[in-house]
């Protein structure tokens, strides 16, 4: 009873941080539940990638093999973990609230007649959930009803699964799918290449806004200080919408939630839809030349500058730091 | 081609929500009401698909009130042909939403559902993906770019990491992302106009789809707020007290 299947994405047989938050969540839940944590994969690689999840606290990790699983595709997935969730009838479906997840959750809600409750960032211990409503101006105690329920969490608000003292057994499946109802094709992905670290995987987050002005002053002037301090790249929802930079670094309410150690501001004035992505980082620096801008309400070391001349002075005190 | 569009009424994104005392939901007095942005991308796609097109129609879709009229007719401004209200006076979960928009589509057969992939106040992402499972269709979520030709519908979407591009057959549901256009104003003709398109309303009982919330919100809570810090003097001061105090660097 309370069994929970963990949704163990991952890419040609790696995967990221946010794949072991989604283990830990299921652990959590599934101690809570009184039930068993099950990793499930799919997908090319998917073998590979489970003999690794297995070492990280779950007690089974199951394989779905089928070859409209190759590549994920989102009606393929739904039937292929609705049909494991009916054959060992697991009370929670769970996932991290990436751009799979949230792709596929809501889909597999649907075809189990379930709840889902979106990214949540607490389980309580009489079974009700939290999760942020309002750009995170409200917290919502929230309950599922139903044999069944779906969750994603929220990366920021979970630790990841540390490795265990052994590996759990892995399983194949192979899952019986309605060929004929899947009509969806992949064509391609055009990937962003970048040999920093990942948005939501980073210590340190740096995040540019309008007031960078272009995509040049991108690379020129905030992309040196990105790099001395290891940092990863973000920007707000204006940068992006103006090109500066791809749609993939907007951080933010209907972006990525991040929560680095240090989150750096540049030139972003903190409107709600960017807080919300980004006010529970441990600290918060704004460099703004507006004294007044919102940004600075959240700041716990707040620098009023021109950035054009302020950030090019930091990649050089960063730099005296190092030696 | 017919494109249903499903429109939520929801707070102005530039309004400041404040939890009611008894956490019973959000004060909403001085609330000013406007179309979910992403419904607005949604409308706006369809227009053009329509305008692209030559011919077809672009039918809006909202499961509330009475007052929903108010953004249902602002939508048929935007040029969208008719609206339907499906009136429910309680609020439904995502499930029951889905299921009435879901019955609504069956009835109406239209070629393609384009819905915002998320409203901005209770933030859940879920109805579009919910309805494409209801009606066996396709899906394409977080859509930044929808090309069409003849019953092959291809669309590049935002993901973690690039941008993927799908393809399926229509019928199909779509879900916007902020990239996919830019929505135009209802124009003054336009809001002439809107007022004499049609506006239908169905009571949510009357459809014979399950309405019951399995999703039950408790109460809410205001998050604990974070204190603002205090500024440094200069970029000297502020790598050193990012390095000795907070000692993150
Ligand atoms: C007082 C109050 C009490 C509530 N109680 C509950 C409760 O007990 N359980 C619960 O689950 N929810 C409750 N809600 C919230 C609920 O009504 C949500 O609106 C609903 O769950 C849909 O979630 P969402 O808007 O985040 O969906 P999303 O999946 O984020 O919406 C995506 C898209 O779906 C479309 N859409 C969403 N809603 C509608 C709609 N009504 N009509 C047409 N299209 C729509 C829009 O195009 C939107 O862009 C309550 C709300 C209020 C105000
Ligand atoms: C539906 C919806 C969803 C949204 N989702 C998101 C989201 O997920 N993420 C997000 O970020 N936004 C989001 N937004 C947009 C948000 O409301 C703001 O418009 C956006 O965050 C503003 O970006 P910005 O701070 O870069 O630009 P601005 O608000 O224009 O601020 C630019 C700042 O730069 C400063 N500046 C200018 N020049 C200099 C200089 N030389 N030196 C120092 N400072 C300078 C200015 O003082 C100003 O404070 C959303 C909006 C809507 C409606």
């Amino acid at each position: 009873m309370g069994d929970v299947l963990v949704f163990a994405e991952h890419r040609g047989g790696h995967f990221p941080k946010t794949t072991l938050i989604a283990v830990n969540a299921g652990l959590e839940m599934a101690r809570k539940r009184g039930g068993h944590c099950i990793a499930v994969l799919s997908g090319e690689g998917a073998p590979a990638a489970a003999a690794e999840i297995a070492k990280y606290g779950p007690s089974k990790v199951i394989v779905l093999d089928h070859p409209k699983l190759a590549h994920y595709l989102a009606d393929a997935a739904a039937q292929a973990l609705a049909d494991l969730v009916k054959k060992t009838g697991a009370e929670t479906v769970l996932a991290t609230a990436t751009a799979v997840g949230k792709d596929l959750m809501p889909r597999l809600a649907a075809r189990l007649g379930a709840p889902m409750a979106s990214e949540i960032i607490a389980i309580n211990d009489d079974g009700t959930m939290v999760r942020p409503m309002y750009a995170g101006n409200a917290l919502a105690t929230i309950e599922l009803d139903g044999p069944v329920r779906v969750v994603t969490v929220r990366g920021t608000a979970f630790d990841a699964a540390k490795p265990a003292d052994s590996a759990a057994p892995v399983e194949t499946v192979a899952p019986e799918l309605d060929a004929a109802a899947l009509k969806m094709e992949f064509v391609g992905f055009n990937e962003i290449k970048s040999d920093r670290p990942q948005l939501t995987e980073a210590r340190i987050v740096v995040s540019g806004g309008r007031g960078l002005k272009s995509g040049d002053n991108f690379k020129t002037v905030l992309e040196p200080l990105v790099d001395e301090m290891g940092a990863a790249m973000g920007a707000s929802r204006a940068a992006v919408d103006a090109g500066f930079v791809p749609n993939d670094l907007q951080v933010g309410q209907t972006g990525k939630v991040v929560a680095p150690e240090l989150y750096v501001a540049v030139g972003i004035s903190g409107a709600i839809q960017h807080l919300a992505g980004m006010k529970d980082s441990k600290t918060i620096v704004a460099i703004n030349k507006d004294e007044e801008a919102p940004i600075f309400g959240v700041a716990d070391y707040g620098l009023v500058a021109d950035l054009f001349k302020a950030v090019p002075e930091m990649v050089e005190e960063v730099k005296k730091l190092k030696h | 081609m017919k494109i249903l569009v499903p429109v939520k009424r929801v707070p102005d994104p530039a309004t400041t929500i404040r939890v009611m005392p008894d956490g019973s939901g959000i004060a909403t007095d001085n609330v000013k009401w406007v179309i979910n942005p992403f419904d607005e991308i949604a409308i706006e796609e369809a227009l053009r698909i329509k305008e692209k097109q030559g011919s077809g129609e672009v039918v809006l879709i909202s499961v509330g009130q009475t007052a929903w009229q108010e953004q249902l007719r602002t939508g048929l401004a935007m040029g969208a042909d008719r609206a339907i209200l499906i009136k429910a006076d309680h609020p439904l979960d995502t499930l029951a939403i889905a299921r009435a928009i879901a019955k609504v589509a069956s009835d109406e057969k239209p070629e393609l559902v384009i819905i915002g992939k998320q409203a901005i106040d209770d933030d859940s992402n879920q109805i579009g993906q919910m309805l494409a499972e209801m009606l066996g269709w396709p899906q394409a979520t977080f859509a930044s770019k929808v090309e069409l030709a003849g019953e092959k519908c291809t669309v590049v979407r935002e993901v973690d990491g690039g941008l993927e591009t799908i393809a399926f057959p229509m019928p199909a549901v779509i879900t916007t992302d902020l990239r996919l256009n830019e929505p135009r104003y209802a124009s003054l003709p336009g809001i002439m106009k809107a007022r004499k398109k049609p506006l239908n309303e169905i009571a949510v009982d009357s459809l014979g789809v399950e309405l019951a919330p399995k999703l039950k919100i408790k109460t809410l809570n205001a998050p604990e707020k974070r204190q603002a810090g205090r500024k440094v003097a200069s970029v000297e001061e502020l790598v050193q007290v990012l390095h000795t105090e907070a000692k993150v660097i």
